[in-house]
Formats: structure tokens, C-alpha cells, sequence
């Protein structure tokens, strides 16, 4: 049994259905991202979560006890907001101790619960500073001061470094996992950062208006994605979706993609799966993510199904630790990513090995996967 | 080439400040001007006022004038001078503005941070408030007023005072709290503050730019209202803009002008005194919705 369990969630403002049904869990101990693009639900789902927000209907249980009725202060959840949501007239000390306060925990232990926190988080020198005197990524801290002294049950993260730099975000990722593999508190995060996403998860689940559209482990939703969109989303360059139609060559099915000025290419499939062989003659869509289409000499030597065939490349994208090779199948740019020092130039032709074990096929009406 | 045009563009731009400074100064004088006569009138003696010159400086200075409005002059039937109405009028407008300025900024909190079907519709008719000409609501005033037993009181024109700001005071505070970010209210909320704990420890401390406005306009407003204190105020409930208007009419045969521009000082000060004080936060208040910090 989950520690966090979602079940059925529905969430409408009016006639409008946010939520639509969510259901998932998360172990004790796990961290949750929620994923997804601007408007899937995703912060309102987090809000349902900390009381926030009035269900429609559904369950949310937190630790095997129904929340749904719980005022936010007693379901022992902490939350870290997207713009940090200081209180602008306490010092640093005061906005950490600020819950306690309100609970009326007697002074004394209410200092060295702030304390304690401040030297986790490498904040003791600002405790009497005001939030305006600090810089975003010391608010950051702070924000995340509050929620730690809770000592809660669930920490919820609402997009919280959305507002740093790029460095200072990457900083800040690695210092939220360190503090989750050292407090092993059950973290639910939103994000819109599939990268984040990837690098922090125990398990992902992805969004798109108010539909739960897969819910895995990071290497289940990056491999195996169920669908198109989630496909699309996760991973960046973007997976590869080009449409593609499955033939027959001799007792083996193949996948048939059209090139410009040029002759399609016949990629044999190593046995199809009965899915596949059902949609013999008919039209897929064949996704490859870049890493799986390179040069001969980078490709995944323990794959067990590699094709090499001959591209016309149009654009070399070199990125410093990877080049990026463009070329066109099926009518659409198909990134290719090759070593760094890969000989390649564009406008010449050069082989590409397709990482066949690692592609995926969907049904391009109704994007779902087919294999 | 370019030195001569800059010395031209730098001899246009003199030109044009001093311009621009003399219209303003001429500007200012004009503006002063009432207030310099009231002024200097209120320091003669009778005579020097009757022999014509209004603008001249006082051959003889007297503080008589001014001791004879606030204690001695005939104000109606009785020669009290304004003091009691001036205290009127504090009783009146302390409490007035403390109640309106209290409740504005709850009808603003409640609704931009606890919104609710049909809020909208709400601040709609409370802002309605703000266009009623006072005339029509005259007579239902009247006989609310009479129905509470507070006619002719102060607590009534408290009362009046308190409701009619309303408007104004909810649109301020709404505006205001508005652009107030409605994140700290849910961290307030998960940190297990009350309704009333959040507002007065995180609302109200940041909200002293749009208090001072509201004090401002509702204490000018309220000390300078005649309509409600001449519809509703008793003998002993006078407000002080009623018992000025009864100093200047109250004739005993001789005007005496210099008492009347005494008075007129005094009933105006206290607003004075609360622009002078407080004014600069006035335009800092009104810029706070525009200017993020």
C-alpha cells in the first residue's frame, strides 16, 4: 500500500473539469514528480493534495487516513511555493518559526528548531535579515527552511526553481536530492522541467489536461513511454516521431520510411511483435530517441538489434559533448546524436545506425503505443 | 560642429526650465493667495479690515480673533465659541474613520484572498457606494437613524459616516491587496494561521502605504462633510463645518470678519495638519499598485 494514495481524483471549477479522474501512489520514502505542460493540472493537483483546493470528488489518503476534509495545517504536510512566499514583514528567523508560533510551541524549543534548520540549509548568519535583503537563491533556502522544520509527513515542492538562473537551479536539484536521500521524507514535486523531473523522481507522473497519462519510474516513462505526448515530452532533444509505414521483406517485417529525392528505407524489424504484424501495410508512427540513431562506431555495442544504413545529412549541430546530425526521413528532421568528434559534414551522406531495440511504434490516430 | 548646436540646445533648455518655473511659482501665489489673506485678516483688529486694504500686513497684530472663535464668539444662541463643535467633530470622525478603514480593508481581504461565487457582484454594489449622491439617501437615513434612537447623536453620524466610506475604503484596500500575492495567504494557511491571524500578522503589516491613503481621504472627507452634519446633528452634536457656518451668520449687528477667518483656519487645520504630516505617504500609497517592488 502507498504512503500517499490518489484515488479518482476530480477537480472542476464550474463546468470546467480540471482533474479527470487521477489515480496514484507513492511509497514512503519516494519522490513523486508531477510533469507536464502549462495548464495540465499539475499545481492544481498539488493543491488538492494540500487541502488548498476543495475536491470534486475522490479520495486522498496520507498515510492510510482519508485527508480529504483536513484543514491544510492538520493533514502534517509543508509546502515550498513557486515564488517562495516569504512573509515580506518577518525576518528569516520569524518566517521559519512562524508555524510553531501559530501551534504555540513555547519559545525556547521554537529557537532551536530554528537553529537546527538554519545549519542544514547553511542559513544561521541570515536569521535576522528580511526576505528583500536576500538574493533568490538565499529565499530558496529559506522557503525550504520553513517546510523542513515542520518535520511533516509529505513535503510539497510547487515548481520552486522555476525562478532561479540556470546555474543556481542546477545547484539547488542536486541540493533538494541530497536532502531527500538524507530526511527520506515522501516528496511530491511539480515541475515542468522533464529534466528535473528525470534527475530527481522515484516516479513520475505526466499530465496533459487533467489526464493522467503515464505513471513510472523515470527509465519506465523515458523507455517505455505509453503514448505520443508523453514520447514528445520527456527528453530532450525531443524523441524522434516520424511517420513510417510496416512492410514485408521475405518472412520479415520491416519498417518502410520515405526519404526526399531519394529511396525509402527499408529498416528490418527482428521479429515484430503480434501488435506490430497487425499493422502490416498500414501507416505507424516509428519513434527513435536521438541517442538510439548515431555513427557506427558510437552505437550501444550490447544492443541486440542494430541497423546501419546510409542518410543524407542537412544540419550538424556540434553541442561540445555531443554533435547533433539532422537528417530527413519520412518528410520530417530527424535528429541523430553522434560523438563529438564524429567526422560528419552536411550536405554529404554518411551511415546511421538505428538502435532498433530501443524504438517504439504508435498508432498515429489514436498516438497510442502500438509496440 | 556639434559644440556650438549643444551650447544652443543647453541655452533652449535654461530658457525653458526658468519658464517652466514661473508659471509655477506664479501658480503657487495664486493658490496661496486665500490662504494668505485668511491669514493676515485673521491678525487685525476690525477697524484695519474695514478700512479696505485686504492684502496689507497688520498695522497692530492681534491674537484676540483667533481666542474669540475658539471660546467666546456667538455661535447660534450661545456665545461659545467653536471649541465644543471642534470636539464634536474629533468625536466624530476618530471613531468614523478608525471603523470604515477597519472594515474596508477586511471587505478587501475577503475579497481577493477568500473568494466566493458572486464576490465580483459584491465589490460591484459596494463600489456603487462611491457614486450615490448623498441627497437621496437623506430620508432613509433619517428614519434608520431614528429607528436606532440615534438621531441628532454623534454615534449617528458616526454611524452615517462609517457606512458611507465604505465604499471607498473597500475599493482601496481591494485594489491594494489585489496585487497582494495570494501565496503568502496558502503558506499562512498551511503554517495553521487563523482567517483573522493571517490578516493581522501577514496582511496588515504590509499594508501601510494603502492605510495612510485611506485615513487621509476618509478623515478630509468626513471633518469636512456639511450635508450629513447640518441633516443629522443636534444642538450638542454639531460638527464643526455647521457651527462655522452658524459663526459667520449668527449676526449681532457687526461682522466681524477677522473672527470669521479665524475660524475658517481652525476648522481647516486639523485636514492640514493630517496632509502635512502624512502627505508624502499619500502619493507613495496611490504609486503602490503601479510600481512592483
Amino acid at each position: 500500500m502507498s504512503f500517499l494514495e490518489i484515488d479518482n481524483l476530480e477537480k472542476s471549477f464550474g463546468t470546467t473539469r480540471i482533474l479527470k479522474g487521477v489515480t496514484l501512489g507513492i511509497e514512503e520514502g519516494g519522490f513523486l514528480v508531477l510533469v507536464g505542460p502549462s495548464g495540465c493540472g499539475k499545481s492544481t493537483l498539488l493543491n488538492t493534495i494540500a487541502g488548498l483546493e476543495q475536491i470534486t470528488s475522490g479520495e486522498i489518503r496520507i498515510a492510510g487516513k482519508r485527508v480529504n476534509e483536513l484543514h491544510p495545517s492538520k493533514r502534517d504536510i509543508a509546502m515550498v511555493f513557486q515564488s517562495y512566499a516569504l512573509y515580506p514583514n518577518m525576518t528569516v528567523g520569524e518566517n521559519i518559526g512562524f508555524g510553531m508560533e501559530i501551534r504555540g510551541v513555547p519559545k525556547p524549543e521554537r529557537d532551536k528548531a530554528i537553529a537546527d534548520v538554519a545549519q542544514l540549509l547553511q542559513i544561521s548568519h541570515l536569521l535576522d535579515r528580511k526576505p528583500s535583503q536576500l538574493s533568490g537563491g538565499q529565499r530558496q533556502r529559506v522557503a525550504m527552511g520553513r517546510a523542513l522544520v515542520r518535520k511533516p509527513q509529505v513535503f510539497l515542492f510547487d515548481e520552486p526553481l522555476s525562478n532561479l538562473d540556470a546555474k543556481l537551479r542546477i545547484d539547488m536539484r542536486t541540493e533538494i536530492k541530497r536532502l531527500h536521500q538524507r530526511m527520506k521524507t515522501t516528496i511530491v514535486y511539480v515541475t515542468h522541467d522533464q529534466i528535473e523531473a528525470m534527475t530527481l523522481a522515484t516516479k513520475i507522473a505526466v499530465l496533459k489536461d487533467g489526464v493522467l497519462q503515464q505513471f513510472g519510474t523515470p527509465a519506465e516513462i523515458y523507455n517505455n513511454p505509453v503514448n505520443m505526448f508523453v514520447a514528445d515530452f520527456m527528453g530532450s532533444p525531443a524523441m524522434n516521431l516520424v511517420p513510417a509505414t510496416i512492410g514485408q521483406s521475405g518472412s520479415e517485417a520491416t519498417v518502410e520510411l520515405t526519404r526526399a529525392g531519394s529511396t525509402p528505407v527499408s529498416l528490418a524489424l527482428n521479429g515484430a511483435s503480434n501488435a506490430l504484424s497487425a499493422y502490416r501495410g498500414k501507416e505507424v508512427v516509428f519513434g527513435i530517441r536521438p541517442e538510439a540513431l548515431t555513427d557506427p562506431d558510437g552505437a550501444d555495442r550490447n544492443a541486440k538489434h542494430l541497423v546501419t544504413t546510409d542518410c543524407h545529412i542537412e544540419v550538424v549541430e556540434p553541442a561540445g559533448s555531443d554533435t547533433f546530425a539532422v537528417t530527413n526521413l519520412g518528410g520530417k528532421g530527424v535528429v541523430a546524436r553522434l560523438r563529438a568528434d564524429a567526422h560528419i559534414k552536411p550536405g554529404a551522406t554518411a551511415p546511421l545506425t538505428f538502435n532498433l531495440t530501443k524504438a517504439v511504434f504508435f498508432d498515429p490516430a489514436t498516438q497510442e503505443r502500438i509496440a | 560642429m556639434s559644440a556650438p548646436s549643444q551650447d544652443v540646445a543647453t541655452r533652449n533648455g535654461v530658457f525653458v526650465r526658468a519658464l517652466v518655473y514661473v508659471l509655477l511659482i506664479l501658480f503657487a501665489v495664486y493658490y496661496l493667495l486665500p490662504l494668505y489673506v485668511m491669514v493676515v485678516n485673521s491678525l487685525k483688529p476690525l477697524d484695519e479690515i474695514r478700512q479696505g486694504n485686504m492684502l496689507a500686513l497688520p498695522q497692530q497684530w492681534t491674537i484676540a480673533p483667533w481666542l474669540s472663535a475658539w471660546s467666546t464668539a456667538q455661535i447660534g444662541v450661545s456665545p461659545t465659541g467653536l471649541k465644543p463643535y471642534f470636539l464634536n467633530s474629533v468625536l466624530m470622525v476618530v471613531p468614523a474613520v478608525a471603523i470604515s478603514t477597519v472594515l474596508g480593508a477586511l471587505n478587501g481581504y475577503v475579497l481577493t484572498k477568500w473568494r466566493f461565487k458572486g464576490d465580483n457582484i459584491v465589490f460591484g454594489m459596494m463600489l456603487l457606494a462611491c457614486f450615490i449622491p448623498f441627497q437621496i439617501v437623506l430620508i432613509p437615513s433619517a428614519r434608520i437613524l431614528g429607528l436606532l434612537g440615534l438621531a441628532g447623536t454623534v454615534p449617528g453620524l458616526v454611524l452615517i459616516h462609517a457606512i458611507y466610506g465604505l465604499g471607498f475604503t473597500t475599493l482601496f484596500f481591494r485594489n491594494y491587496y489585489e496585487a497582494f500575492p495570494t501565496e503568502l495567504v496558502k503558506a499562512a494557511q498551511i503554517d495553521g494561521a487563523s482567517f483573522f491571524q493571517i490578516f493581522r500578522r501577514i496582511l496588515l503589516p504590509s499594508s501601510g502605504p494603502i492605510i495612510v491613503v485611506t485615513v487621509i481621504w476618509q478623515f478630509t472627507n468626513i471633518w469636512n462633510d456639511f450635508l450629513f452634519g447640518s441633516s443629522f446633528s443636534s444642538v450638542d452634536s454639531i460638527p464643526i463645518t455647521v457651527a462655522l457656518n452658524n459663526l459667520v451668520n449668527s449676526s449681532t449687528g457687526v461682522k466681524e470678519y477677522n473672527v470669521h477667518f479665524a475660524g475658517a483656519i481652525l476648522a481647516a487645520l486639523p485636514t492640514l495638519i493630517v496632509y502635512i504630516v502624512s502627505g508624502r505617504y499619500f502619493v507613495r500609497g496611490l504609486m503602490a499598485g503601479a510600481v512592483k517592488g
